[in-house]
């Protein structure tokens, strides 16, 4: 049965519930509702959840559940005689999901009737044939392994599926029976429902911690792999980015996390004197008119998405720094460079240098202020020597933070700074991050089982570590800092 | 104060008008200042308007296309060689088939029309879009009847012949091009100041499919607004609800305890980890593990959520927050239970605040590509995705993963369509903006 239809057979049984057990309820307090002990809504309702969540519970974990353990059991069988390392295993196994679903979808066709499908023969019938007219493209040839794998992979897939669509079924109406027995005027239903509503309600904010721990989890785990197949001390030590499909590729990390720091410097040395400054001059000079334009102006750069800025340092930038500045000082003749990334990355942060300056700024108490012109100060004299000393934990702090978005920036870098890996001082010469070659190594078509595939998930590790850290930082500089006013 | 009176020394008597040179020291060093502040602030509105200009002048161009109009002949024995106007065996005949018809009938409008010419006949045929015969394939499959007749079509024409006409390809650059020739310029002018080709509004650039590498002309953001939108449903529908049944568990009832205080690290150390680690997270855990398909929306979707959720329960406690706690206490006093207060007083109040956080989350997730090019919606797609649900399970593109994938073509071309798809990007963007503006400025309440 389709999964829709299970999902709507189960939400249809709760609604029944939901009328059934109001009814039920009412009927027990004689039809007066006041001397029930909730409002109706609440035994209706109670049914109602008692019949849909189990039931909806059940059925996601059989989801995530059932592919891995038939995957374990089919590839049990392959394992002693066909594959040894993980690779080609991999391989075989899609051949045998691929197999199995041509075999479906050849019977869903009528080309295939199910007993015949039962009874296939690798020797005596041509399978890739078979498949290939329903649209399924075999690479090579269907062994008897494979075959006897893949028919073992739809009876268990088929066992599966009737099972799970059973017990749920019958889940959701054993909660049905369940809540509709317990509904009588005495029980509290009002308490029950809020419980459950609770739980679902608590159940939603450790969402937050599941995404963590996916993204360390799931980073950690192929790192390992990567670290079996390649030695850590040259992946973290290593001079060299040389990938090669072939095998034999020198992955080193310092080139890529060279190029991160110096597109980060530059975008840094951008963005924070040209922010803070805006973020100065809107605090404390701008009136009122000024503020209300050009603030919302400058905070449109932070709504921008990054495609756009990549763009931007593709078409315009980083032709115009190679046509102006790069080729006519000598520096180099690619119009991708460490300077453009910089350039621009240091533009898309303006507005988070500024507006999170601008919030600290506006934080300092006017008295600080007055005092200072008290004592004869002009307004820039109490900018540099009051306010900005006062603000100076939350601003160090708003440069962290700026820092770890550029080191995580990814568009910008992709369109703007190269592919080529280089470990130069030259700012116009393409430099490559370790966000780029996150993205390089995964696009397309890859195989999880090499170290080149592999080796994203440990840059991603590296990279989430150090962003990690400066957030970390950045939060403890400006609690440990901060003054604290009244 | 009669001590700091008797140590100041006597300073000679002057006017307060006549600046000395420490006041006018000061006095320039605060002008300078000011001007520093002047000049960050109008680098910053420089480089938006440069940005601007940037993407609008290379962009506007690709939402208006250069088409030909000229009378087809769809010749019956070359269509339709078994002669029963049966589409399955008409369909044999490729789109190589198609071909010469569509280049003989070309040729011979632009001898009718009188303009001399020295092209060769490849040439002529080559001055078309290559995505026009397939055009007609399909035109003359979905309607049998029409063999035999002839048509007066409009056809697209090839990206450089249309790139004349939007400046990108001059005589001189045409001369040096191996794919145009002057010559076929001048045709083309010549056929513009007859009134054969025009140059004019380009719907196909919203509604059609991405097209390969040679056919820059064709290619169109459908599937990718598709896709989007998709992806804009599945997050609509799973963040809204879970983050703000978090935010409520978190504001309203969680116990300040262990748990909750890592929870709430959790979220504020999410909101800035980089985008791309969400893709690496879903390519793992949805992909790879999940068994989820490749270039879904689906996928995009549950990444582009765990993404946004932070954004939307950060916005949703600050307005939860804003809710005055007299609202909650006199609920609970005339009777009603913690969870009642909450749902029916509370959290209508914090609606809007709410509907605004969720929009501009929405739209950051409208625009975060580098997720989705590791899970496969680079991917080069034709067909249109199905309605939903199954096509939540069909391969897609995506606005700002279409952009990407075009800068990455060789053809020049491809430029003014990347720019084009942004500024579709940026109208979406700046559509969604708005509503938040308004929402907020017309229910948000002050207490």
């Amino acid at each position: 049965m389709p999964l829709l239809w299970i999902v709507v057979i189960v939400l249809i049984i709760g609604s029944v519930g939901f009328v059934l057990g109001r009814k039920r309820a009412i009927a027990s307090a004689g039809g007066n509702a006041r001397i029930l002990h909730s409002l109706p809504n609440y035994y209706g309702s109670n049914v109602a959840i008692l019949a849909i969540v189990p039931a909806l519970l059940v059925l996601c974990i059989w989801l995530v559940v059932q592919p891995s353990v038939i995957e374990n059991t089919v590839t049990g069988m392959i394992t002693d005689t066909a594959a040894s390392d993980a690779g080609a295993r991999s391989l075989i196994m899609s051949d045998v999901r691929r197999v199995a679903d041509g075999i479906e979808a050849a019977i869903a066709n009528g080309a295939l009737s199910s007993g015949d499908a039962r009874d296939l023969d690798s020797d005596a019938t041509d399978i890739r044939a078979l498949l290939g007219q329903v649209g399924v493209a075999l690479g090579s040839d269907v062994s008897p392994n494979v075959l006897e794998a893949a028919q073992r992979y739809r009876t268990l897939s088929a066992t599966g599926n009737t099972a799970m669509t059973a017990i749920v079924l019958v889940l959701a109406v054993l909660g049905f029976a369940y809540g509709y027995m317990r509904t009588n005027k005495e029980f509290r239903a009002r308490n029950a429902v809020e419980a459950a509503i609770l739980s679902i309600l608590m159940l939603a904010s450790t969402i937050a911690i599941l995404t963590t721990l996916g993204i360390v989890m799931s980073m950690l785990f192929e790192t390992r792999n990567f670290f079996q197949l390649y030695p850590w001390t040259e992946f973290f030590f290593g001079l060299e980015w040389r990938p090669s499909f072939e095998g034999g590729s020198d992955l080193g990390l310092i080139p890529l996390l060279w190029g991160t720091l110096y597109i980060s410097i530059i975008a840094l040395l951008v963005s924070v004197p040209v922010g803070l400054f805006a973020a100065i001059y809107m605090a404390e000079y701008a009136s009122k008119r000024v503020r209300s334009i050009a603030k919302p102006l400058l905070e449109v750069l932070a709504g921008i998405p990054t495609i756009v800025y990549g763009l931007f340092a593709l078409i315009t930038v980083g032709p115009m720094l190679r046509d102006y500045f790069a080729e006519p000082l000598g520096l180099g003749t690619s119009s991708s460079s460490v300077m453009t990334a910089g350039i621009v990355m240091g533009i898309m942060l303006i507005p988070f240098v500024s507006s999170l300056s601008d919030d600290i700024i506006n934080s300092v108490p006017q008295s600080l202020r007055d005092g200072s012109y008290g004592l004869g100060a002009t307004q820039s004299e109490t900018v540099k020597q009051v306010i900005l000393p006062a603000a100076l934990p939350g601003i160090v702090g708003a440069v962290l933070l700026a820092a770890s978005r550029a080191i995580g920036e990814t568009m910008i870098v992709v369109l703007g700074a190269g592919a080529g890996a280089a470990l130069s001082l030259n700012p116009f010469e393409a430099m490559t991050t370790v966000t780029v070659k996150i993205v390089g190594q995964l696009t397309g078509d890859t195989d999880f089982s090499s170290p080149e595939a592999l080796v994203a998930f440990a840059l991603g590790l590296t990279l989430f570590v150090l962003t990690l850290g400066l957030n970390i930082l950045a939060l403890y500089i400006v609690r440990k800092y901060r003054e604290q006013y009244e | 104060m009669s001590d700091a009176t008797a140590h100041a020394t006597p300073t000679p008597k002057r006017s307060l008008y006549t600046e000395d040179e420490r006041t006018r020291r000061r006095n320039k060093a605060e002008t300078r200042f000011r001007a520093y502040g002047i000049a960050a602030v109008s680098v910053g509105l420089l480089a938006l308007v440069m940005l601007l200009i940037s993407i609008l002048g290379n962009g506007l161009s690709s939402f208006r296309q250069t088409y030909v109009t000229f009378p087809v002949t769809l010749a019956a024995e070359r269509l339709d060689p078994a002669g029963n106007r049966d589409p399955a065996e008409m369909a044999r005949v490729t789109t190589f088939g198609y071909l010469p018809i569509l280049a003989q009938s070309y040729i011979d409008h632009v001898e009718n029309l009188g303009i001399d010419h020295d092209i060769g006949p490849r040439d002529m045929a080559a001055m078309l879009s290559e995505e026009a015969p397939a055009q007609l394939r399909s035109m003359v499959l979905a309607n049998p009847d029409l063999v035999g007749q002839t048509l007066t079509m409009e056809m697209l024409v090839g990206g450089r012949i249309d790139g004349f006409f939007k400046g990108r390809v001059t005589m001189e650059s045409a001369a040096l091009d191996r794919n145009v020739s002057p010559e076929q310029l001048l045709l083309a002018q010549a056929l513009v100041d007859q009134g054969a080709m025009e140059t004019r509004f380009n719907w196909s650039f919203i509604t059609s499919p991405d097209a390969s590498d040679q056919r820059p002309e064709a290619a169109g953001l459908g599937i990718a607004i598709i896709g989007s939108f998709y992806m804009m449903l599945v997050v609509l529908a799973l963040a809204l609800p879970i983050g703000v049944a978090a935010s409520i568990y978190l504001e309203e009832f969680a116990p300040k305890n262990r748990l909750t205080d890592l929870i709430e690290v959790n979220i504020s150390n999410l909101a800035a980890v980089p985008s791309i680690v969400f893709g690496i997270l879903g390519l793992a855990i949805f992909i790879n593990f999940a068994g989820l398909p490749q270039s879904a929306p689906i996928v995009g979707g549950l990444v582009l959520t765990l993404m946004t959720l932070p954004t939307i329960i950060i916005a949703t406690r600050a307005s939860l927050r804003a809710v005055p706690p007299s609202i909650r206490e006199a609920a609970l006093g005339v009777g009603a239970s913690k969870m009642q207060s909450v749902f029916h007083h509370v959290l209508p109040l914090a609606a809007p605040g709410i509907l605004t956080g969720t929009i501009i989350g929405l739209a950051q997730a409208l625009g975060e590509t580098a997720p989705l090019l590791l899970i496969g919606m680079v991917a080069f797609v034709r067909e249109f995705p199905a309605a939903p649900p199954e096509g939540f399970f069909d391969p897609a593109s995506a606005l700002p993963v279409q952009v990407y994938n075009w800068t990455q073509r060789s053809d020049p071309a491809f430029v003014e369509r990347a720019s084009g798809a942004i500024i579709v990007l940026l109208v979406f963007l700046i559509f969604m903006n708005a509503v938040a503006v308004l929402l907020r400025r017309r229910f948000e309440r002050r207490w």
